[in-house]
């Protein structure tokens, strides 16, 4: 059975700079499955991204309206649990930064600050998240090193890791394989297919190309528009606006 | 010759390569001099001070109270004394500067008020350290009823050391990346959270190193304890905040300018012991900011 995990009714948002801004968008994002969200640079994917952890709360926002719901919750109402929010969608970054700790530090950090104290439950997330992220066998041996001693393909996937050991319901991921090479990138588009059995999952891509491989929906944004979304075969096959296709084919970008 | 034979062909030729390289080298001698210039006294004025001061150092010399009206004996009472002004300083100006430091970089807005603040904090490390001084001593030793007091001084001396601490923390704080903040609270951190667990303790070096440059400034100043805090001669060692209290920069004006007949070897022995005090911190803060970033994730 489909369920709706986060429905986007009218969203509206503006920065106070007037830089980057969301217009009218409606959008449902499907329970266990890979939506992609892509288009040009500055066309309103990572504000979206954060509108759905209220990591915009940081950013300067002049105008945010609509409803945005997880289950049957308003993310945007002032009223919720804003903490509670972030526990259940996790982010990662484009750039993987990890925290000045160790490599087992990192992955706790989020649940000592929830209160976890248990170190039988500690070493159960750290192990069972690090699994998910398909970077246990490669760690196991080290967790007390500096995690910055790791390389970039492995530190991305330690942020994953990081999101997952707080046992999230959407994972959100911001362009997470742009300074990534090649085999690694491999990896953690293998373990997002993985973990979409578990997890929801939405995803800024670092190029079309991974859009298609990856994308179970995909949704095309352009200067702060939704100018279409669809299933990601179908959409990356056929797409219905002009705009659309010719961003797929490269004639701008 | 050679020096000549440049000079005309930099003249004849300005643009021809061998007259470029000279002028390169020329300008380079020039800011290495200047470099040599600014460094010369430094080593100077210590190795001036050590060759004079050495010999008045001694046992009795740093343990003992002064006697023959100040003219012999030892300088203990000022070396305790600058001391307590020191404690007493950093008691009140580094809870204080580093609070708000963490208010100005951590939470405050940037608006018209915050500006205000920055302005005021920039324009209070200007303020003439004998202005101070004159504040203390109507606000804390006259208003406030403190009397000349170490209570007294170290107000007087915490205000002109904090905005010393308050924008080297602020730069300290700022120094820690953004990133760190974002990844934080996006795995449900509070700000405070955040704050503790991260930004202070990758921020604590830099800190520390402000605290420490800011209580440095405040043990050799004689302005602002003048009124505030400094006595000429006592015969024992304060016992309460509320005692003034002998210290060593004022010590050092009243034996160079006020006591005729006044050996010169006391006199460097005195600016000797002040110079290794304040040079010592300045070491312990040097060796913590190297420590700090070798020992630095980012």
């Amino acid at each position: 059975m489909v369920m709706v995990k986060i429905r986007v009714e009218q969203l509206n948002l503006q920065y106070s700079d007037g830089k980057e801004s969301l217009r009218d968008i409606n959008l449902d994002i499907l329970a266990n499955t890979i939506t992609i969200i892509f288009g040009p640079a500055g066309g309103g994917k990572s504000s979206l991204l954060r509108v759905f952890n209220r990591l915009n709360d940081l950013a300067d926002v002049k105008v945010i309206s609509g409803k945005v719901f997880l289950d049957d919750m308003n993310i945007l109402d002032p009223k919720i649990d804003v903490i509670a929010l972030r526990r259940k969608v996790g982010m990662v970054f484009a750039r993987p930064v990890v925290l000045p700790m160790s490599i087992r530090s990192n992955l706790t950090y989020g649940l000592e600050l929830a209160g976890e104290k248990r170190e039988l439950e500690l070493d159960e997330a750290i192990e069972s998240s690090l699994k998910q992220a398909a970077l246990w066998e490669e760690v196991k041996d080290r967790l007390t090193e500096p995690a910055v001693s790791l390389s970039g393909g492995q530190q991305q996937r330690l942020c994953l890791a990081r999101s997952l050991a707080l046992k999230p319901e959407v994972i959100l991921l911001d362009e997470p394989t742009s300074g990534l090479d090649p085999i690694s990138t491999g990896k953690v588009e293998a373990t997002l297919q993985e973990l979409k059995k578990t997890y929801t999952i939405v995803l800024v891509p670092h190029s079309v190309q991974q859009a298609a491989r990856i994308a179970d929906y995909a949704a095309f944004f352009l200067q702060g528009e939704l100018i279409e979304k669809g299933v990601g075969k179908e959409l990356f096959i056929n797409p219905k606006d002009k705009r659309t296709e010719d961003y797929i084919m490269g004639r701008f970008g | 010759m050679e020096i000549i034979k440049a000079i005309k062909e930099i003249y004849k030729n300005p643009n021809s390569s061998y007259s470029r390289i000279i002028r390169q080298k020329l300008g380079f001698g020039f800011l290495i001099i200047t470099a040599l210039i600014t460094v010369v006294p430094i080593f100077a004025v210590v190795i001036f001070i050590l060759l004079k001061g050495l010999p008045a150092i001694s046992w009795t010399f740093l343990t003992a109270f002064p006697t023959d009206g100040v003219k012999q004996g030892g300088i203990l009472p000022a070396i305790i004394g600058t001391f307590y002004l020191t404690i007493g300083t950093a008691i009140f100006s580094v809870p204080l500067g580093i609070g708000a430091a963490i208010y100005l970089s951590e939470y405050a807005p940037d608006n018209r008020w915050t500006r205000v603040i920055r302005i005021a904090i920039i324009n209070l490390a200007g303020i003439p350290s004998v202005v101070y001084g004159l504040f203390g001593l109507g606000m804390f030793v006259l208003f406030l009823k403190f009397g000349t007091s170490i209570l007294a001084g170290s107000l007087t001396l915490s205000i002109m050391t904090l905005p010393v601490i308050i924008s080297t923390a602020e730069e300290a704080l700022h120094a820690v990346p953004q990133s760190f903040r974002v990844i934080s609270i996006s795995v449900g951190a509070t700000r405070w959270q955040t704050i503790r667990r991260i930004v202070l303790p990758q921020s604590l070096p830099g800190i520390m190193t402000g605290v420490i440059l800011g209580l440095e400034r405040a043990a050799g100043e004689t302005a602002p304890i003048l009124f505030t805090a400094a006595s000429f001669f006592l015969p024992r060692l304060p016992n309460t905040p509320l005692d003034p209290t002998m210290a060593l920069p004022y010590h050092l004006f009243v034996i160079s300018t006020q006591v005729p007949g006044m050996p010169v070897k006391i006199q460097y022995g005195t600016a000797l012991v002040l110079i290794i005090f304040v040079l010592g911190m300045n070491l312990i803060a040097t060796t913590i900011r190297s420590r700090a970033r070798a020992h630095r994730q980012w």
